[in-house]
């Protein structure tokens, strides 16, 4: 499947996290939000890791140009884990504080 | 000899340290032992320099480089030549006996004051020792600006009075004008000769086209005009009497106000060769003279008389540096300097005996109480309304017979002025010590002869007034007695023999006697009408208001000049420095203050809104980074 296509989903996905991180009010959809973006991520560097593989396969049969990508991959996806444990203890704090979790009340900096 | 010259003028600049600094810590007597003492031993280095010119001629010293840039090298040197030396007895004779006189004149004052008083009289004796010592144009005007202040701190002694700070204000601001003609001409001597050394400019003379010559010395004359009072810059002498009476004797009568002549002297060379520049110093010269006059004829105050009559003197020294006779200036410069501090000291004896009553009209008969005061009061103006022995009449005569080689018009009208003096001197003379006492009797009680330090410099300047013109004989009395005329020949340059070769006019006998024929019966009629004076003067009218009032000159120049000035200066503060500067420096705090009130909202605390910033700039830093090229082609285009 040519490379476009990978870019444009990528792209929509990622555009869709973005969107979600600044309109919604829920902290925890805020969440899946950037994981999306992470995962849109990922999804652009598999594409291009698979391109390169198979653009050097024409040339050389026992190849392993693209690997750097897909091992990315496994690092952001454990990045991501980490943070989510993290923001989700950061969220519970929040809720104990101030008993919701709309981001709205978070308004301490004003002024 | 040459190693002490440097000693001259040093004296009185320690005096003035040591008097300055001192004011707290030392004594009344201590203070004026200081003074007098640093000016006593100028005098006698005066006197040694005086003997060693006379007999093996100029000194000249230089010290140190005081300008020097590229091709302009202007030294820091003395030069003692005959004119100098003159000057410099002169200056330190008369500021020796001016100092000793303060010294019980200004008894009254605190410590403090006294003090600052001689501090100061020692600086204008300093600068002015640097004025008539420079070697070149530049040093004169170091001299010529520090009198011009000393004369400023000296009017304005007695700061706390408001009149006496304007007073001072209008001589240095008047001052001030005449030093712009000055540098002026300094300038442009620097331009067209490159040098501003005496010697160097003397010798070179010949480089100067004529329209340089009469332009450089028309410009000197503007610095002579404000320095020594000549219409129109001399309205600020007469408010100058609101100094001290020691000071008006010793700046205002005998040496700053020289100054001015001692300058055209000295370039004398340059005059000599700008003969319509000659032409109008003698008209504003004999202009000033009878002008001054006519005011002082109807004045009620001592001080204001004689100082309407340095004023009216002064003309008569620049009548006679218009005509060429520039011996006969300086001889007069000398004479005038003797009865003119004189008749001063002796005012101010008058008012110290007074307690500080100037009116003449309220005095009368002191000549019971005061008989040193009283004689030579009466010697000096004897002396100064010419009649021979005394020494004005070798100097005058001097001056109006080269006047009436020049154009007899000059003569005839020197000769009103003389009568016109000789009317005002006795007037003055007449009300003051002649009659009955007219004050009150509180001051009759207190009126006694003045203490030695105020009598003794008086009776030496009247011993000097009436022998002091022997120095200068003319040639109709005796050949070659003229003393004075053959010690300045040197610095007369020898172009100018036709002026310093003594004239014998076979008229000049008869002129002599019938000049002096109408001052003695001006003496004695204005002797006869005054003694018996009586105060029944009603509001004068018609002329003699005018002349009261000083021809109104000095609301004229209100009317012209001050207006005008305070009008653009009051319209400068309003607009330019009020609306417009300060406006735009408090308007760039209130527009600071402003924007930041507006931009304080962005930060409300909405995490949201911090990302969403944070999102669109990103998305504009990665455009802008990818579209580098275009970019700058686009603001390559636009600039």
């Amino acid at each position: 499947m040519p490379i476009q296509y990978y870019i444009y989903l990528a792209l929509t996905l990622f555009s869709i996290g973005v969107v979600g991180v600044l309109t919604r009010r829920n902290a925890i959809i805020i969440f899946m939000c950037v994981e999306l973006m992470l995962n849109a991520s990922n999804l652009l560097l598999v594409a291009f890791s698979k391109m390169h593989y198979t653009n050097a396969l024409a040339t050389n049969k026992e190849t392993l140009i693209g690997i750097e990508g897909q091992l990315y991959v496994f690092f952001i996806m454990v990045v991501a884990a980490a943070e989510v444990s993290v923001g989700l203890a950061i969220i519970v704090m929040m809720y104990r504080n101030i008993h919701s979790i709309d981001i709205n009340f978070l308004n301490r900096l004003k002024n | 000899m040459n190693n002490l010259v440097f000693l001259v003028p040093l004296f009185p600049l320690l005096g003035f340290l040591a008097n300055g600094l001192g004011r707290k810590s030392l004594s009344k007597s201590l203070i004026s032992i200081i003074g007098c003492t640093s000016i006593l031993c100028s005098f006698i280095l005066s006197v040694l320099l005086f003997s060693s010119v006379k007999s093996s001629g100029a000194i000249n010293v230089s010290y140190f480089n005081f300008i020097n840039v590229s091709s302009l090298c202007i030294p820091f040197g003395f030069q003692i030549d005959q004119l100098s030396s003159l000057f410099l007895l002169i200056i330190t004779g008369i500021g020796f006996l001016i100092h000793v006189y303060s010294s019980v004149y200004m008894n009254d004052e605190k410590t403090i004051h006294y003090g600052r008083y001689f501090a100061y009289l020692n600086l204008f004796v300093f600068s002015m020792l640097l004025l008539v010592m420079g070697n070149n144009y530049v040093i004169m005007f170091i001299g010529w600006e520090g009198v011009g202040l000393c004369s400023y701190l000296l009017i304005g002694f007695w700061f706390k009075n408001n009149s006496y700070n304007y007073a001072a204000k209008k001589a240095f601001i008047m001052n001030r004008i005449g030093d712009l003609g000055f540098l002026l001409a300094i300038f442009w001597i620097i331009n067209r000769l490159g040098t501003v050394s005496y010697e160097g400019v003397f010798a070179n003379f010949n480089k100067l086209s004529s329209y340089d010559l009469s332009i450089i010395t028309i410009l000197l004359f503007v610095g002579a005009m404000g320095k020594s009072a000549q219409i129109p810059l001399y309205t600020w002498l007469p408010d100058a009497m609101a100094g001290p009476t020691p000071v008006s004797a010793l700046i205002h009568a005998a040496t700053m106000v020289t100054a001015g002549i001692y300058m055209i002297v000295r370039s004398n060379v340059l005059y000599s060769h700008a003969p319509s520049t000659q032409n109008f110093i003698a008209i504003i010269g004999i202009a000033t003279a009878l002008f001054a006059a006519s005011i002082a004829l109807f004045q009620n105050d001592i001080k204001k008389v004689l100082a309407y009559s340095t004023v009216s003197q002064l003309g008569y020294m620049f009548l006679g540096l218009g005509v060429g006779a520039y011996t006969g200036s300086v001889f007069h410069v000398m004479t005038h300097a003797f009865f003119k501090a004189l008749l001063f000291l002796g005012a101010g004896s008058v008012i110290h005996a007074m307690h500080h009553e100037q009116d003449i009209r309220k005095m009368g008969g002191l000549r019971k109480y005061m008989p040193i005061t009283n004689i030579t009061f009466l010697l000096a103006c004897f002396a100064i309304a010419g009649v021979p022995p005394f020494s004005g009449f070798f100097s005058k005569d001097e001056i109006l017979a080269a006047a009436f080689e020049k154009n007899p018009i000059y003569y005839y009208l020197g000769v009103i002025g003389a009568l016109m003096t000789t009317f005002y001197m006795f007037r003055l003379y007449a009300l003051t010590f002649l009659g009955k006492f007219r004050g009150t009797h509180e001051q009759e009680h207190h009126l006694h002869e003045s203490p030695f330090a105020i009598t003794i410099p008086l009776i030496v300047l009247a011993f000097l007034s009436v022998f002091g013109g022997l120095i200068g004989i003319p040639e109709v009395f005796a050949k070659n007695a003229h003393w004075l005329a053959n010690f300045l020949k040197p610095i007369l340059h020898a172009n100018e023999i036709e002026a310093t070769e003594p004239h014998v006019n076979n008229n000049e006998l008869i002129m002599m006697a019938v000049a002096t024929t109408l001052i003695l019966t001006v003496i004695v009629f204005t002797w006869n009408k005054f003694k018996r004076y009586e105060n029944t003067e009603t509001e004068p009218t018609g002329l003699k208001k005018i002349l009261l009032n000083k021809w109104y000159v000095d609301e004229l120049y209100d009317i012209l000049f001050v207006r005008s000035i305070d009008f653009i200066a009051a319209s400068f503060k309003n607009i330019i420095e009020k609306s417009g500067i300060d406006g735009i420096v408090n308007g760039i705090g209130t527009m600071i203050n402003y924007t930041s009130r507006q931009v304080r909202f962005v930060q409300d605390g909405h995490v949201g809104s911090y990302i969403l910033m944070m999102v669109v700039s990103m998305i504009a830093i990665i455009f802008i980074w990818i579209n580098d090229g275009t970019i700058i082609q686009l603001i390559n285009k636009i600039f």
